[in-house]
């Protein structure tokens, strides 16, 4: 059968189990679009092009699927490129359709022409163009591939317009052969005892955990390790939710604005296993005073994370999943005999005791809203059962710190890039992946206007989205730098001129609210996440709150403030 | 410390750029670069020469092994390898200096590849050390200018 290239993406993403796909036409994909409405696949379109890839990397992140996108060459493409940064920093399968100028014409300067194959190189896993129809099909088997495969990432793949006009006959590969992509899930298994090994003598164990193990779903072994050999869990941003929130085992996240437990915790060990996490910055402080008394264990599927910040004393190149129920089948038949694990009766209790006289806290105000309770507000009232997505800043620490994350993939955040006006569009992506979910973007009032265009998109699909913004009239995250280590110089950070928000969502056809007394905060938002429809609740928090505590920027963990 | 690179990639428009990219975008520093096609169809092979600590050497490995196109990547440093780059050198060669300077070519057994009244240029092939030292022994008689196509390397035999 002939298809046309057009044709032939189509039914390739058919045939890849992509049912939904983001994205904003323009004239070098238009052959897609024409033939679009024969193929069962739903096509949301956003009404800018950051929109449709933080959609799709959102989808991506909550169902675990890769995420797809579709959009026009030129400035098409180039809206993107934050949007992909986004998704490889974060290790996010999804795939990126860009149009391109016709073949005779790349390189000519042409209308729309822009070399995003060169633009994406430095943040995309892999990219391509297709320069002749016949590569087509087996390109797109590839580019799905490498997204979900290894360690997960964007893959880009440029589609000129005549090639996605010509013709040719239609053969999907079933499989992928590259001979020089091989990545190694399996652990070695000398290596699996010895970490068992460590794990049995170590008095003070702390298990390390980021995205790597949402991204493997290896959330479940995970919980079973740590509570079987009763090891504390902290966790990165990108790994909240891979054991819950509630679990005493569990520390609260690590770093700049990690918890007293979990910083301590690390400082403390004789043993950390990082289990899928990168020793981000962020993270690790002063890298030279980071887990000094620890013997450092490291799994991670991606090699050039081992070794790159950090030098650790076991590294394992393994997929995480694959790791931890290796390290479950060894551990397993020892807990029958005498050779039991030692149960670090008094690391537990240091722990407990850190976390009591220690916990994240605030200070209540009366008359004032504080950001941190509308996030207790948000968790008392979802029990834990929403998909949360952030934009960044103060209100994503806030999120971070406050909603206590049950599962995994119900914590949807831009860690690696912290992108503003991520988290709008990101809900949109969940809400597809789970229409009957209740998702909501904890918003700050700076990132929310970053994407706000795609309220329209939202109302027009019909997706509850509910954006809560913690109002604070600043770009509060950076006031809380100037205020802290810029001799309080507020300049540029205050939002003077901001829209009414509850009218703005009315503009948009969706439902505002907007709360200034700290006694509406539950009943109002109990309200809106009581709607069908996408709303905005406008919550007009503290101005000066800020997020506490913290570890000024290459200090050591241990070097607190605001604690 | 300097280290060669010795890399199998498949032949790919872009591949070069990506590798380029890589060092440039990760801050490593490229010494010298030479590709060119292989027996293979559709594979290349690069060598590269760069310097840097251990731990740099090792994240510049992996981070191309990282790349989808890379097949294959060796250290040749402190292996036994065959290194070799060629080097046109063009010198000062007025009368009363040109018999010494023919005398060194001679040494070092490179070629005279161009002549004209007041200048030689020369050819020279061999590891970075002979390289490095004719430069340095035509220094005195004043270096108008130099190419070198950086070292090209291959694993020795193995008796
Ligand atoms: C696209 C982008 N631009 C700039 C920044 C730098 N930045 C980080 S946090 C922040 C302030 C965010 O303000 P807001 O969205 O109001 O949230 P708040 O911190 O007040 O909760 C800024 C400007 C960024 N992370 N992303």
């Amino acid at each position: 059968m002939e298809l046309t290239g057009a044709q032939i993406l189509l039914e390739s993403l058919v045939r890849e189990g992509v049912d939904v796909m983001f994205g904003y036409p323009g004239g070098a994909v238009i052959d897609i679009y024409h033939h679009l409405p024969q193929y069962p696949l739903t096509h949301i379109l956003t009404r800018h092009e950051q929109g449709a890839i933080h959609a799709a990397d959102g989808y991506a992140r909550a169902k675990g699927k890769v995420g797809v996108c579709l959009v026009t060459s030129g400035p098409g493409a180039t809206n993107t490129v934050t949007g992909i940064a986004t998704a490889y920093m974060d290790s996010i399968p999804v795939v990126i359709f860009t149009g391109q100028v016709p073949t005779p014409l790349i390189g000519n300067d042409a209308f729309q022409e822009v070399d995003i194959v060169g633009i994406s190189r430095p943040c995309t896993k892999h990219n391509y163009l297709v320069k002749d129809i016949k590569e087509m099909a087996a390109t797109i088997k590839e580019a799905f591939y490498l997204a979900r495969s290894g360690r997960p990432g964007p893959v880009l793949v440029d589609l000129p317009k005549d090639i996605l006009a010509s013709k040719t006959t239609y053969h999907y590969p079933e499989t992928v052969h590259m001979r020089s992509y091989n990545p190694t899930y399996e652990p070695n298994k000398k290596q699996v005892r010895r970490v068992v090994d460590l794990i049995r003598k170590a008095k003070k164990p702390l298990i390390y955990a980021g995205g790597g193990v949402i991204a493997s779903n290896a959330h479940d072994d995970l919980q079973w390790l740590a509570t079987t050999c009763q090891i504390p869990v902290t966790a990165t941003l990108m790994g909240l939710g891979c054991i819950p929130g509630e679990d005493p085992l569990f520390l609260g996240m690590l770093g700049m604005h990690g918890t007293y437990t979990a910083n301590h915790a690390v400082s403390e060990a004789d043993l950390i296993l990082a289990v899928g996490a990168r020793f981000d910055d962020r993270v690790t402080g002063k890298v030279t005073t980071f887990a000094k008394k620890a013997t450092l264990v490291h799994i991670d599927i991606d090699p050039t994370s081992i070794q790159k910040n950090v030098a650790v004393h076991v590294p394992v190149v393994s997929g995480c999943r694959e790791f931890l129920s290796a390290l479950r089948s060894e551990i397993e038949p020892c807990l029958k005999g005498d050779d039991c694990l030692p149960p670090h009766k008094e690391w537990l209790e240091q722990i407990h005791e850190w976390a009591t006289t220690k916990p994240l806290h605030y200070e209540s105000k009366p008359g004032v809203i504080k950001p941190q309770a509308v996030v207790e507000s948000i968790y008392k009232i979802t029990r834990g059962e929403a998909i949360i997505t952030t934009e960044v800043g103060q209100n994503q620490m806030w999120a971070a710190q406050f909603y206590k994350f049950k599962y995994p993939r119900t914590f949807i955040s831009s860690g690696g890039l912290g992108t503003m006006g991520y988290g709008f569009p990101a809900a949109i992506g969940a809400q597809m992946a789970f229409p009957d979910k209740l998702v909501i973007d904890i918003a700050g009032d700076g990132s929310i206007q970053m994407n706000i265009q795609e309220m329209a998109t939202a109302v027009c699909y019909g997706l509850p989205v509910k954006i809560v913004i913690l109002n604070n009239g600043y770009l509060g995250m950076v006031r809380q730098w100037q205020e802290l280590f810029y001799q309080e110089n507020y300049c540029s950070t205050c939002l003077d001129v901001a829209p009414d928000f509850v009218k703005l969502a009315e503009a948009y056809g969706a439902t505002g609210f907007q709360i200034t007394d700290p006694d509406a905060v539950e009943s109002t938002l109990r309200e809106a996440f009581a709607l069908k429809s996408t709303v905005i609740v406008d919550v007009s928090v503290d101005p000066m709150e800020n997020v506490s505590p913290m570890v000024p920027a290459g200090k050591s963990l241990t070097d607190m403030i605001l604690v | 410390m300097r280290h060669i690179l010795s890399i199998l990639m498949e032949n790919e428009p872009g591949v070069l750029s990506r590798v380029a990219g890589l060092f440039s975008g990760r801050g490593f520093n490229i010494e010298t670069l030479n590709v060119a096609p292989t027996l293979e169809a559709g594979v290349s092979h690069m060598t590269i020469t760069t310097t840097g600590d251990d731990q740099i050497i090792e994240q510049i490995i992996k981070q191309l092994r990282k790349l989808v196109t890379v097949i294959k990547v060796i250290d040749l440093t402190g292996t036994k390898s065959v290194e070799r780059e060629m080097m046109l050198i063009k010198v000062n060669a007025e009368e009363g200096k040109r018999a010494e300077i023919l005398r060194i070519v001679d040494i070092f057994r490179c070629k005279v590849v161009d002549v004209d009244l007041d200048e030689l240029t020369i050819q020279i092939t061999g590891d970075h050390g002979k390289i490095e030292a004719i430069i340095n022994l035509l220094q005195r008689f004043g270096i108008k200018d130099v190419i070198r196509t950086g070292a090209v390397a291959m694993r020795r035999s193995m008796q």
